[in-house]
């Protein structure tokens, strides 16, 4: 167990170096010289060669780039002209909001996944089952900020029940959120069902039913149980995802959040902000990663962990 | 980023006897793409403000606009098939782009195996650090607007589903008598993997190809719907999806409707790429 979670700790570091390598090079490739953009196009030459100087780009590339890794490892990307204050201190500002966005996303395509997965494949075949197949090709292939503004058409310009944009109330959280967890309550039904539809012929549900269960007892209680562990999975799996739908769904109902913050330093060339945002989701997507591998033994001892490393 | 994984049981549109739809669909879209330019004239720069904001319908200055125009007057309908082409031509670069990428790279590493196979898999790792839109999102914010860049940035997340299924293709195949014998023949590793192991991954990966060219659409229509990467003068349905989110109280077909298109080609691409999928499988082979 320790072996492994060093592994892959050991594999994660070396991630986060090839991701901050990665971002390093993309931003120093790229045209424009980063004092010049930092400053705006009205800047002095003189006031150009000063900040080349302060910020050490005159410097051989490779001393820029050892500095570059020494200050990414104590979270330190340096002053976000722009804003006025350091890139980090800016990107965890940012970082409740997302998380408040996602949590509840998350949860609605757990909840509303599994219900649709159960019921489903309960029935393998059925009626119901064709329908939610579907529904589920449907909300897969969607452009989520396309959906996005089809459910503030709906529900916040059509019927206005819900505010279309904006934050501070919990209504403001139900489209954002809704609309980021489509793409995944179809993915958690997607898996269930199968996983659900699968169970049915198991020896423990004909046990279940010849005790006189009643179908329902049998799905909820003995099934359902079973097939948590593929939803844990599939969910570890599509945290990036999830983290990349948060990018569009955030500038869809300007909710203000890191996703929202990388988009306007992108479009700016706030690269300080770009590389702090970058690598702290690059983090996060690996610690869950990693959570969500050491979760599934908990749930199903049959699966060895060095087979999950 | 995630559309298009598809139910693994029978595909819908099969039990309802309607399996070639997905394809009708998308070769009226690549008619729509190659010749809708020639029938309908259409300037972005070209803004009758007179005709602004007409319904679906509307007669305007230089005609019928069957769907409408948007806040600047342009014709809705001119929009989504100059959209389309946009779309075509940029999935397919990709795609042909990351093809190549992706399968050289997965032949490589599943024939030599070894370290050369440990290197890919860690590079793959730290590319997928990243969530792949943000990555895409930083590659193409980071230079000059062109499609060309787009394509690049689109294929820095795009060649590694073409990698992982060659892969598995290369590294099952290497182990064969028919691989074997060549290789005790005297045939060069070049022409082993030309000859005896590239044709193999070929349906495997048309499939992964199609698959993919849904997932570029999609992710196009992301990026230009965020405003990066094409340059101004480009037509692309998110920018229409974009530009029209402002008048969505007063005129709700400009973002609805290219929306349709989109999710339409979305869907019946994926429905398609699962049908090849289904007859060519994911790295299976004839044993």
């Amino acid at each position: 167990m320790t072996r492994m979670i060093v592994r892959r700790l050991l594999i994660g570091v070396f991630v986060l170096w090839g991701a901050a390598t990665l971002i390093f090079v993309i931003v120093r490739v790229a045209p424009g010289d980063p004092a010049q953009v930092l400053l705006g196009p009205d800047a002095s030459p003189e006031q150009v060669r000063q900040l080349t100087a302060t910020l050490g780009l005159d410097r051989p590339m490779f001393v820029q780039y050892l500095g570059y890794l020494g200050d990414a490892v104590r979270f330190d990307f340096g002053e976000s002209a722009r804003l006025g204050r350091p890139a980090m201190d800016a990107v965890l500002d940012r970082l409740p909001a997302t998380v408040d966005l996602t949590l509840t996303a998350t949860t609605i395509a757990v909840v509303l996944g599994l219900v649709l997965g159960v019921v489903a494949g309960g029935r393998p075949g059925g009626r119901l089952d064709r329908v939610v197949s579907a529904a589920t090709i449907a909300l897969q292939s969607f452009p989520t900020f396309w959906v996005g503004i089809m459910l503030t058409l709906l529900f916040s310009l059509g019927l206005r029940l819900l505010p279309s944009s904006g934050v501070g109330t919990p209504a403001h959280l139900v489209l954002p959120a809704v609309t980021l967890s489509l793409p995944f309550v179809a993915i958690v039904a997607r898996v269930t069902r199968s996983s659900v539809a699968e169970s049915m012929d198991e020896q423990y549900v004909q046990t279940a039913r010849s005790k006189g269960l009643t179908e329902r007892q049998v799905l909820l209680g003995h099934v359902l149980r079973n097939s948590l562990v593929p939803v844990v999975t599939v969910i570890g799996a599509h945290v990036g995802g999830l983290m990349g739908g948060v990018v569009i769904v955030e500038n869809v109902f300007a909710w203000p959040g890191l996703g929202s913050l990388v988009v306007d330093a992108v479009a700016n060339r706030d690269y300080a902000v770009v590389q702090a945002a970058t690598l702290l989701i690059a983090v996060v997507v690996m610690v869950l990663n990693l959570v969500a591998d050491l979760v599934y033994p908990l749930l199903d001892p049959r699966i060895r962990l060095e087979s999950a490393s | 980023m995630t559309a298009t994984v598809l139910p693994d049981h029978v595909p819908l549109a099969r039990r309802r006897g309607t399996g070639n739809l997905p394809a009708v669909v998308v070769g009226f879209f690549v008619l729509v793409a190659v010749f809708g330019p020639l029938l309908v004239d259409y300037d972005p720069v070209h803004t009758p403000l007179t005709d602004r904001l007409r319904p679906p319908g509307s007669a305007t200055s230089t005609g019928t606009a069957l769907l409408g125009t948007d806040g600047l007057g342009r014709d809705v309908l001119a929009q989504i098939i100059y959209g389309a082409r946009t779309s075509m031509v940029i999935a397919a670069c990709t795609v042909l782009v990351s093809c190549l990428v992706g399968v050289t790279l997965g032949v490589i590493a599943g024939y030599a195996r070894g370290w050369v196979d440990a290197v890919l898999a860690r590079v793959v790792d730290v590319f997928l650090a990243f969530p792949g839109i943000i990555l895409v999102i930083v590659i193409a914010g980071a230079f000059e607007r062109s499609v060309l860049v787009v394509v690049i940035a689109l294929s820095s997340v795009g060649w590694m589903s073409f990698a992982r299924v060659t892969r598995a293709v290369a590294l099952s195949l290497r182990e064969r008598a028919w691989v074997d014998a060549a290789r005790v023949l005297g045939v060069s590793r070049v022409s082993i993997v030309r000859r005896h192991v590239l044709p193999f991954a070929a349906g495997p990966v048309v499939a992964m190809a199609t698959l993919e060219f849904a997932l570029v659409v999609l992710a196009e229509a992301g990026l230009s719907f965020l405003g990066i990467g094409l340059p101004s003068g480009a037509v692309s349905w998110g920018q229409t999806i974009a530009n029209g989110k402002q008048y969505l109280e007063t005129a709700w077909w400009i973002s609805t409707l290219p929306g349709i298109a989109l999710s339409l080609l979305i869907i019946s691409v994926g429905i398609l790429g699962d049908q090849l999928t289904a007859r060519y499988g994911r790295g299976r082979l004839p044993s």
